[in-house]
């Protein structure tokens, strides 16, 4: 059958020796079983063969039996029937044991690479996607795994059932000769017309997931906008169209397995009629007649097997490539073997920086420095390149031209895990775990409650927690659901602030907390005796105003960079940004702002702070 | 963890629920149990001819009679054919039936997520609520591709039964006898296993919640160095799936090693009982070896079934979950038809004694009652946590409240249908969740009836278009996965820009610009100022600049509004407001020093 593989069956068949390779002990227990249940459709056939030969015939013809003979011939039966029974059981229990122990070891490597793989990576794959991958995905790779050994021990059915049929007559045997090749050929051909629909319908129940997965993370857009019906719409257009590849599946599955099962039937029935020709010409006897028609009735369902695992090797080879594309991802962060030994604050400079998305530049030839233990403020308007800047100063990213180095060293030759040890981060949008308030705040650090209390009175935040009816031991709900978005802000900060960090990066990690608080939280960084150098990109004159040198971001250039005074002295665009509010609350003092008070009214159709800034420079 | 769970109801039970959640499948699967009892019937041929052939024609007087073997084999390769052809028929009209019926459930778990309230959604595990309308109804659309089989099979059962009885009532009995204690174990073994397939479903969902936090959370995980922590999680998650279908599968080889037993000892029987008949003269040697495949005829299909039922509880576990949203109830109900049309115009907007509690029971709102006029602006402060968002959220109908009623144009919220509601009400959350399309897309998302020219106007109108233009595509932009390929304060304009063009009479803004640089803001704001005038505005915000501008502010502390009245009356007097306008000022002016009695004073002093 090999020569007519078609090309994702081949594709197929890597997966099978791979799966071989990491449990072959298993898999050797599992066939050793299936072998034992390939031959036992011969011995039994044999058996009842012998038995009509010296027990049932003789007792019909002679009108009497003994009871020996009689017991004998139900222990015969019984005992090569419980041959078929290990075998059964243990190819089963093998093949079981050895797909969930494959599809556990490849979730595990396929999530773990997640884990690993950098945040640029994570960027270009959706979440839906990326879940599909962990569970159906792996689930379809080792699907093949449950019949492979039935498949195998089939080849050794067939391979006997030949065997003892030539044994038995040749002229019989060429009738299984033909037939086998026949049910081999017709499985191919299914195949070969199944494979394109089953793949088709495989990755239609990934687009399925991936609609669900992005239609309920928006959940709360899609009520506001009344989308319900256009995502219902959405969802029925794809859950049809699988629907329909599932149908289209199901009628191929319908249209052969009937064929299928029909071959070993018209054997049977030629078997009769050949039969009874070599009897007349007295080449053979009953007993071997109903040998070779029981042998036929035994085989023709396991010969299926071979069928079960060809239909699951292409939706296997469509999940093998989808997982090996995450686990052969590229791109991982190089690492050296530099350590960040100083225990004060951090030196932070980046030379020539340059960073892009999606083929456009995000960030040009970025230089700045932050001298130990001073606070930088970042700022500039909306989509300027100032949060892609912050991850590269965490290296959450890895610059494509140019270099980050920290005390003086390349953040790429750093040991894996050294930047993360020394440099914490609070993105804009924080995300909670599904887990306690102390285990948010820890993330798997070793700290006593003392220092957890310590980082939530420093995030303001440490009153919301008392309030808790578990404190510190209360779930937070999946993403955090269970607190408002200032709180999640805050714990986020507490998680940063507990870490003690030699640089402390927090990008707008405050918009959603009031302006109280926020002062409250600010007034403690700039109070505390905490030995970090501080980052902020930020907005807020206040946040502003604690950093000792302030970097003007505009289209992912740096544009300007000083004192406060100095920027707001000759930097346009930094002045109509930083005093945006007060043109409004102090709308007469005179000659400060880009938009002077009587602007209003036009100032929607105005000029944008990019477009003010290149009037600047020109 | 998950609200919804997975009622425990026995497989008749599911099936039934499966039935009324799909009308027609009833009457479809009628037909096909029609086709499966004549495919059953045709098995029975090949076993009759092997008796026929050994009895008449081999065993006759004058030696075997090739030309009636030949003939009768003639007979029974037609009859062969045409059950193959019949379960064809039945098989394609199953998958059409039951994979309709399947797509329609999966649509209906998928509105009813959407139907769920807000803070029921934030509960939900996400991945778990995924699970629910993918790879559970999968489970049980992969177990029809054999399902065909065990209807066959089933009827088989009784065909062959009859058969048998036919041929030889005591060696029937016999073949039952051996197989009754089977058929009484079975259902109880078959029951626990459905109790431990239910399991391997919840730890599969657990597992897909474990793991969509690890790529959710990839910036955090990354930035402190948790991989180790998360990557335990999820190895925790994996290994306990693993074990849960390790403890199924033993069960598993419980039932089928019974069943196989059953079959050998039902074999031994028949033979040596057979020949015990055959000397009394009850039975011929043909009879007896055609009885021998009869038996067969039962015994695989009896073992087919044990094994099929066996998956049967692991696609029935799965459908359970999914039947368990569509039977979730609707905790935001759609009055539909029933409902009461809103007058067309502006609207206003009334709370009367409104309280909210979580359904875990943390109270968030007591007793608000206000009125809002048609055209005004309001803006609602207040501290993080002090009920502003849930305000919003009611007002919107994300939610209904614990008690107390809101209104829209007079009319009670609850009564207005929800389509209308949609399009009169928009609101735009903080979190500006955009689809992974294009920008342009995302604006205009859901309204295939607008073009880019009114996109490109409602930019205009907000003052985006300098925005717009310097994205690398352009309108064209990718928005990425969840919208990150845009910072967060652009995904705000997005969304705000989406909000302005669906032109709603009321429209609600929840931190929509937090993220978004004070310069733009204030442009924004400006912007809709003069964009819906005329109709009915109320914004939550931190940044006081929004209140300053309002008609009116609404100052929320611990769930209760404690201060209402204009930006002027508010900051002039000593309270909520004023605190928060001091440090509001604080924060913006560049006051380095703490929040406090200076700015109010200052504040006051303007006014």
């Amino acid at each position: 059958m090999s020569e007519a593989d078609g090309p994702s069956r081949r594709k197929g068949l890597p997966v099978l020796t791979a799966a071989v390779r990491e449990e072959p002990w298993i898999f050797g227990a599992a066939l050793a079983a299936s072998a034992l249940y390939g031959v036992a459709p011969v011995a039994t056939s044999w058996v009842l063969g012998r038995i009509t030969d010296r027990v049932i015939l003789p007792a019909f013809e002679s009108g009497e039996t003994s009871h020996a003979a009689l017991a004998a011939a139900g222990a015969a039966i019984f005992a090569v029937a419980m041959l078929r029974v290990v075998g059964v059981i243990g190819r089963r229990v093998g093949a079981g044991l050895m797909q969930f122990r494959l599809q556990s070891t490849y979730r595990r490597r396929v999530a773990h690479r997640y884990l690993q793989l950098p945040l640029s990576w994570h960027q270009r794959h959706s979440a839906g996607r990326l879940l599909s991958t962990v569970n159906s995905d792996v689930e379809a790779v080792w699907a093949p795994i449950i019949p492979l050994p039935t498949a195998l021990g089939v080849v050794i059915m067939l391979v006997s059932a030949i065997g003892s049929l030539i044994l038995v007559d040749p002229v019989l045997a060429l009738v299984s000769i033909a037939l086998f090749p026949a049910i081999g050929l017709l499985n191919v051909f299914y195949q070969r017309r199944l494979s394109p629909l089953a793949a088709r319908a495989q990755s239609l129940r990934a687009e399925v997931a991936d609609i669900a997965h992005e239609s309920f993370d928006g959940a709360v857009v899609v009520k506001t906008l009344g989308l319900e019906a256009h995502e219902s719409a959405r969802m029925a257009e794809r859950a049809e169209a699988l629907r329909d590849a599932n149908v289209a599946v199901g009628r191929m599955r319908g249209r052969f397995d009937p064929l299928l099962d029909a071959l070993p039937n018209l054997g049977i029935l030629t078997v009769l009629a050949v039969g009874t020709s070599r009897m007349a010409s007295g080449a053979i006897g009953v007993a071997e007649l109903v040998q070779v028609a029981y042998l036929f009735t035994m085989i023709a369902f396991p010969v299926r097997a071979f069928g079960w695992v060809l239909a699951e090797l292409p939706r296997s080879a469509v999940g093998w490539e989808r997982v090996r594309a995450v686990l052969d991802a590229e791109g991982d962060m190089p690492s050296g073997e530099l350590r960040l030994t100083d225990p004060g604050p951090l030196n932070l400079d980046a030379r020539g920086v340059s960073y892009a998305y999606n083929g456009s530049d995000v960030l040009r030839d970025v230089t700045l420095s932050t001298g130990a233990g001073s606070t930088v403020a970042v700022v500039g308007p909306t989509g300027s390149g100032k949060s892609t800047l912050a991850a590269l100063m965490v290296r959450l990213i890895d610059p494509d031209r140019g270099e980050v180095l920290m005390d003086g060293m390349n953040a790429r030759q750093m040991r894996s895990g050294e930047v993360a040890s020394a440099v914490a981060f609070v993105p804009q949008e924080a995300l909670l775990f599904d887990d306690t308030v102390r285990g948010n705040v820890l993330l798997g650090l070793e700290r006593d409650d003392a220092a957890v209390w310590e980082a939530l009175e420093a995030a303001d935040v440490a009153q919301v927690v008392r309030e808790l009816p578990e404190g510190l031991d209360a779930g937070v709900g999946e993403r955090g659901a269970t607190l408002s978005g200032g709180q999640r802000q805050r714990i986020a900060l507490a998680r940063a602030l507990v870490r003690r960090p030699r640089l402390l990066v927090l990008d707008d990690a405050t918009s959603s907390v009031d302006p109280e608080v926020e002062s409250r939280i600010l007034n403690r960084l700039r109070t505390s005796q905490l030995p970090s150098t501080v980052v902020v990109v930020a907005y807020r004159k206040a946040t502003i105003a604690l950093a000792d040198h302030i970097v003007y971001v505009d289209r992912g250039r740096v544009a300007d960079a000083g004192s406060h005074a100095e920027l707001l002295a000759r930097c346009t665009g930094y002045r109509s940004l930083v005093t945006a509010y007060e043109g409004e609350q102090n709308g007469h003092r005179a000659g400060d702002g880009a938009e002077d008070d009587g602007s209003q009214g036009d100032a929607a159709v105005g000029a944008s702070p990019a477009e003010a800034e290149e009037g600047r420079t020109a | 963890m998950s609200r919804i769970g997975g009622s425990h109801h026995s497989a008749t039970g599911t099936l039934k629920r499966l039935f009324a959640t799909s009308p027609t499948l009833r009457r479809g699967l009628l037909v096909v149990l029609l086709l499966a009892v004549v495919a059953a019937a045709g098995r029975v041929v090949v076993p009759i001819a092997v008796q026929v052939t050994l009895d008449t024609g081999i065993q006759s007087e004058e030696g075997p009679r090739t030309g009636f073997v030949l003939g009768s084999v003639g007979i029974c390769a037609v009859a062969v054919f045409c059950t193959a052809w019949i379960t064809y028929r039945m098989n394609h009209r199953l998958y059409r039936e039951v994979e309709t019926a399947l797509a329609e459930m999966r649509k209906k778990a998928f509105r009813r997520v959407h139907d769920l309230s807000a803070p029921a959604l934030g509960g939900e595990q996400r991945g778990d609520l995924v699970a629910r309308v993918t790879g559970d109804v999968d489970q049980f659309s992969i177990f029809l591709q054999f399902g065909g089989m065990l209807l066959v099979s089933g009827c088989q059962l009784l065909v062959g039964s009859a058969v048998m009885f036919a041929y030889s009532w005591a060696l029937a009995l016999t073949v039952w006898a051996v197989f009754l204690p089977l058929a009484l174990i079975l259902p109880r073994l078959q029951h626990r296993l459905s109790f431990r397939y239910a399991d391997v479903r919840t730890r599969a969902g657990a597992m897909l919640a474990t793991t969509g936090e690890a790529v959710a959370g990839a910036a955090v995980i990354r930035a402190h160095n948790a991989s180790g922590l998360i990557g335990g999680r999820i190895d925790t998650a994996v290994e306990d799936h693993r074990r849960a279908q390790g403890r199924a599968q033993r069960l598993v080889a419980v039932t089928l090693s019974s069943g196989e037993i059953a079959a050998a000892l039902a074999i031994g029987a028949v033979v040596s009982f057979g020949v015990v008949l055959g000397i009394n003269g009850h039975m011929t040697a043909g009879e007896l070896v055609a009885f021998l495949f009869l038996v067969t005829l039962f015994i695989g299909p009896a073992q087919m079934s044990t094994e099929v039922l066996n998956e049967l509880q692991n696609a029935l576990a799965g459908l359970r979950r999914t039947l368990a949203v569509i039977e979730a109830p609707r905790e935001v109900e759609d009055p539909g038809e029933k409902g009461v049309e809103l007058e067309p115009g502006p609207v206003g907007v009334g709370f009367e004694e409104v309280e909210y509690a979580y359904p875990d029971g943390g109270r968030v709102l007591h007793g608000v009652s206000v009125e809002i006029a048609p055209r005004s602006r309001v803006a609602v402060v207040g501290e993080t946590g002090s009920g502003k968002s849930t305000f919003v959220k009611l007002l919107t109908r994300l939610a209904d409240p614990s008690s107390g009623r809101v209104l829209l144009g007079g009319v009670p919220l609850t009564d207005v249908p929800l389509e209308s509601l949609r399009r009169r009400v928009v609101m735009v959350p903080q979190d500006g969740f955009l689809f992974n399309t294009t920008v342009g897309e995302n604006i205009r998302y859901g309204r295939a009836d607008v073009g880019d020219d009114e996109v490109r106007a409602a930019l205009a109108d907000l003052g985006l278009t300098g925005w717009a233009e310097s994205l690398p595509g352009g309108l064209e932009t990718p928005a990425g996965p969840r919208g990150e390929a845009l910072s967060a304060g652009e995904r705000q304009l997005v969304a705000l820009a989406r909000a302005y063009l669906a032109d709603p009479d009321l429209l609600v803004l929840d931190e929509a610009t937090s993220a978004v640089d004070p310069a733009t803001e204030q442009r924004l704001q400006r912007a809709l100022e003069t964009a819906t005038r005329g109709r009915t505005a109320v914004s939550v915000a931190h940044r006081l600049s929004t209140a300053e501008a309002a008609d009116r502010v609404l100052v929320f502390d611990a769930g209760r509004i404690v201060q209402q009245g204009t930006h002027e009356e508010l900051s002039a007097r000593p309270g909520r407001y004023a605190e928060l306008y001091a440090a509001w000022q604080s924060a913006t002016t560049g006051a380095a020093g703490t929040a406090g009695t200076a700015g109010t004073a200052e504040a006051a002093g303007r006014a």
